[in-house]
């Protein structure tokens, strides 16, 4: 039977009313007590409406995720209330805030512990691109160590910002787009910087020792640790590694 | 704007002079700086001893070490002058007055004895001093690393550190378990475990760090951590002008911007000489008292959530959400306002400000009265807080304790009191002190100011002056667009002002604001350009983190967490 018969009820799409997961191409039963469709888009249409998020607050924009979820802005109304604090739990990642160099490692085992299907939402300009910490220990971006689904941008974004986010996250899901970039592995860490030599390697997507290490970057004129430095630091003992 | 030097008397002057003859003196200040004493590194701890036991000087709390590192300041000399200068700021409560000590160092191997057996709170505060300045502290029992991560080489806040050099940090640059595992018993070894908590952590509300040592679900041990939001404050003002540095300040408390913003404005503008009108200072003091109550519902809704009690988070939220409106209508901006300004205030607040705040404070009563119906009597949260995260006041004052938890210990000192700005001197408000020192106390120290910041905003719409909000100083402020036009003067004032920004003259200052968490200090040195030569802010929050591990030795899991949410930690304040 190729063709559906031709009785069925044509489905009328009521704007604000949650679709049911039909495929392009698949005949509407609305009125009938079957569904036909394929999986994926079952699937797709069930993950988008239930996301599980983890939010890795770490500054500002954990407290407007704070306002998101509390009862003025109700995330509940979009399905992803349901905040876990274990990324074992979850399946979105809400960085919200300034990721730093010493915070990276932890972001990327979060990350790691996560299972599939899971998706990352960058909240706010720092999280994005660093923002306007442009400094010595501040991560411009964490692409650089964990793909990134959605940027949202704002410092810190406004609660409506982020529902907007989420829907465009709701919206690719149900597309099939990230599920075909994770088969086809396109994330490419990012290189920070121009210049290979003073430009820090960017996280791996597998090993973190991987990328070259600390010992075999170059000590950069002024920067470099003058000798009085080491001595003072010696003298410190155990002080310093 | 050349400010009068003067040589304070000092009431300890005599004694100290006659103590320690000639390696101490009296440094000239402008009026507006606290008193500043020289001394020498030799001279150092015997000088700190006397100004902590003598009881004329009486100086009981440790508040802040600054660090400076002046080889690009204009007329330093290299190799004749010291390079480095560490400051130590410090107060008295007995007799309400700041002092700087102040030692200046070489830059060969910069070193002083370490103050810690003097006042314990400097512990912290010398691994930062030496983690970003790269200044030794001779017989600190742990100096290591705070703020930056053990990958880390170099001292960044030093002027030849370029602001842009990061290093890679790897998971074996972090602070490892092992550093927990030093038990007080050694044979209970095979008793205890290691248990690591944060910096992904629910009940941290943000990147802190600590590793315990349990014994059962008892507390043997344990070390906290921070420097997981180090987002360098400190250097990214020094290549900003002065006014460019207002947005970072809104994210160092990121719960109560405005006070930061204010209490950044304030120091400025002590350093420039010059007067805010009325009105700006009535609409800086409703909104930073408006930002406290926020600050306090963050603190007490999230602290109940981790406790159990969701219901009360959604009870702190709503008025945050009103008050959010009133920000909104003022700056635009809900959490990051920007809104003071070196001379008065972004703009002027909105024309219904009066009724809108007015408006705001029955919400307020009513949610506040909610979460107190609750809690205050519920047996529950009896058990879990009172006699919980005992600090007696002997400890908060070692330990270097400000704001709402010094008063829950019994100490009195509230800035807003003590030295009022602003328009504290002219309301009417009580400072709540609460005794036990336990987490209970904090609690009901934080509900009461609560109450106390709608009697001072109500006092203050009551008689909200009119005018204008900006200084006519426009050297700092822009001059009205008629004068740009039609007058030279006001086309010169305009250029400068764009082009090179605010000139603070070359100068030194302390000023201290009470923010929602205690003293909120900035030391602040300029060089006479259009760029902050050295910003070092006191944040409130960086003792009380750094007295945590002790706090919570001895107790449970569990009121280790009921203790961290209410000493409100906010890691944008803590690490900067």
């Amino acid at each position: 039977m190729k063709t559906p018969p031709p009785s069925l009820p044509v489905w009328n799409a009521v704007p604000g009313r949650i679709e049911p997961p039909l495929g392009p191409g698949m005949p509407s039963t609305s009125g009938a007590d079957f569904l036909t469709t394929k999986l994926d888009v079952a699937v797709q249409w069930a993950q988008s409406n239930s996301l599980w998020p983890m939010p890795f607050g770490t500054a500002c924009c954990a407290i407007e995720f704070m306002s998101v979820v509390s009862s003025h802005y109700d995330l509940a109304r979009f399905g992803a209330e349901v905040v876990r604090f274990s990324p074992r739990q979850a399946d979105l990642l809400i960085v919200a805030g300034t990721v730093v160099d010493k915070l990276a490692p932890v972001l990327k085992k979060v990350y790691d512990q996560m299972s599939e299907p899971k998706w990352v939402i960058s909240m706010g300009v720092c999280a994005s691109t660093g923002g306007f910490y442009r400094a010595y220990h501040v991560v411009q971006g964490i692409d650089e160590i964990v793909p990134v689904d959605v940027y949202v941008a704002g410092c810190p974004p406004t609660p409506e910002n982020l529902i907007r986010g989420i829907m465009e996250l709701q919206k690719k899901i149900q597309s099939g787009e990230l599920a075909r970039h994770r088969a086809s592995k396109t994330f490419v860490p990012i290189r920070v910087g121009t210049d290979p030599d003073l430009s820090i390697p960017a996280y791996s997507d597998g090993v973190m020792a991987h990328v070259p290490g600390k010992k075999e970057l170059p000590e950069i004129g002024e920067t470099a640790e003058s000798e009085l430095g080491a001595k003072a630091r010696d003298a410190a003992g155990e002080g310093h590694r | 704007m050349s400010a009068t030097l003067t040589r304070p008397a000092l009431s300890f002057g005599p004694v100290l002079e006659q103590k320690l003859e000639g390696r101490v003196t009296v440094e000239e200040r402008p009026l507006s700086d606290i008193a500043t004493l020289v001394t020498d590194a030799a001279t150092l701890k015997e000088a700190a001893l006397f100004l902590r036991d003598d009881p004329a000087a009486a100086f009981d709390l440790f508040l802040d070490l600054a660090s400076v590192d002046r080889s690009k300041l204009p007329g330093h000399v290299a190799g004749k002058d010291g390079r480095f200068q560490a400051n130590y700021i410090l107060y008295s409560t007995i007799r309400n007055e700041h002092l700087r000590l102040r030692v200046n160092l070489p830059e060969k191997d910069p070193a002083v004895p370490s103050l810690t057996g003097v006042w314990p709170a400097a512990n912290w505060f010398e691994r930062e001093a030496w983690d970003l300045m790269g200044i030794r502290f001779d017989g600190h029992p742990n100096l290591q690393r705070l703020l930056t991560h053990n990958g880390f080489f170099g001292h960044a806040l030093r002027k030849d550190y370029d602001k842009g050099q990061r290093w890679l940090c790897t998971e074996e640059d972090l602070l490892q378990t092992e550093l927990a595992a030093k038990t007080d018993d050694p044979a209970d070894m095979f008793e205890t475990m290691t248990l690591n908590f944060g910096p992904s952590h629910p009940t941290t509300h943000g990147t802190l760090r600590v590793v315990m040592r349990v014994d059962g679900e008892r507390i043997v041990a344990a070390e906290s951590e921070c420097g997981y939001l180090h987002r360098c404050f400190e250097k990214m003002s020094e290549s900003h002008t002065w006014v460019q540095v207002i947005p970072y300040t809104d994210r160092l408390n990121y719960c109560s911007p405005m006070i930061n913003g204010n209490g950044y404005a304030l120091a400025v503008e002590k350093m420039l000489g010059i007067d805010v009108p009325p009105r700006a200072k009535a609409a800086r003091t409703v909104l930073n008292e408006f930002s406290r109550i926020m600050d306090h519902l963050v603190c007490i809704g999230a602290n109940l959530v981790d406790l159990g009690a969701l219901t009360n988070f959604w009870y702190a939220f709503q008025p945050r959400e009103e008050i959010y409106g009133l920000l909104e209508a003022c700056c635009g901006a809900r959490l990051t306002s920007s809104y003071a300004r070196i001379g008065g205030l972004a703009k002027d607040v909105p024309d219904n400000f009066v009724e809108w705040s007015r408006s705001l404070l029955p919400t307020i009563r009513d949610r506040v009265a909610d979460i107190d119906g609750l809690i205050t009597k519920n047996k529950i949260a009896w058990n879990r807080l009172r006699g919980t995260g005992v600090v007696t006041k002997e400890q908060a004052l070692a330990w270097g304790f400000t704001g709402p938890c010094l008063r829950a210990s019994g100490v009195p000192y509230d800035v807003r009191k003590d030295k009022p700005y602003e328009m504290y001197g002219d309301v009417d408000f009580d400072v709540p002190i609460a005794t036990d020192g336990d987490n209970f106390a904090r609690y009901l120290v934080r509900m009461e100011e609560i109450r106390q910041s709608m009697r001072i905003i109500e006092q203050i719409i009551a008689r909200f002056p009119k005018g204008p909000v900006n200084t006519d100083d426009y050297r700092v402020i822009l001059p009205p667009k008629e004068m740009v036009y039609n007058e030279m003067e006001g086309l010169i004032y305009h250029f400068k002002l764009v082009f090179e920004g605010v000139k603070v003259p070359a100068g030194e200052i302390y000023s201290y604001t009470e923010g929602a968490n205690g003293e909120l200090g900035f030391s602040l040195v300029s060089d006479g350009s259009g760029f902050p030569y050295r910003v070092k802010v006191r944040p409130p929050c960086f003792p009380l983190f750094a007295a945590y591990e002790n706090i919570i030795k001895g107790g449970m899991v569990s009121d280790a967490v009921a203790t961290l949410g209410l000493l409100n930690v906010i890691a944008g304040e803590l690490d900067r």
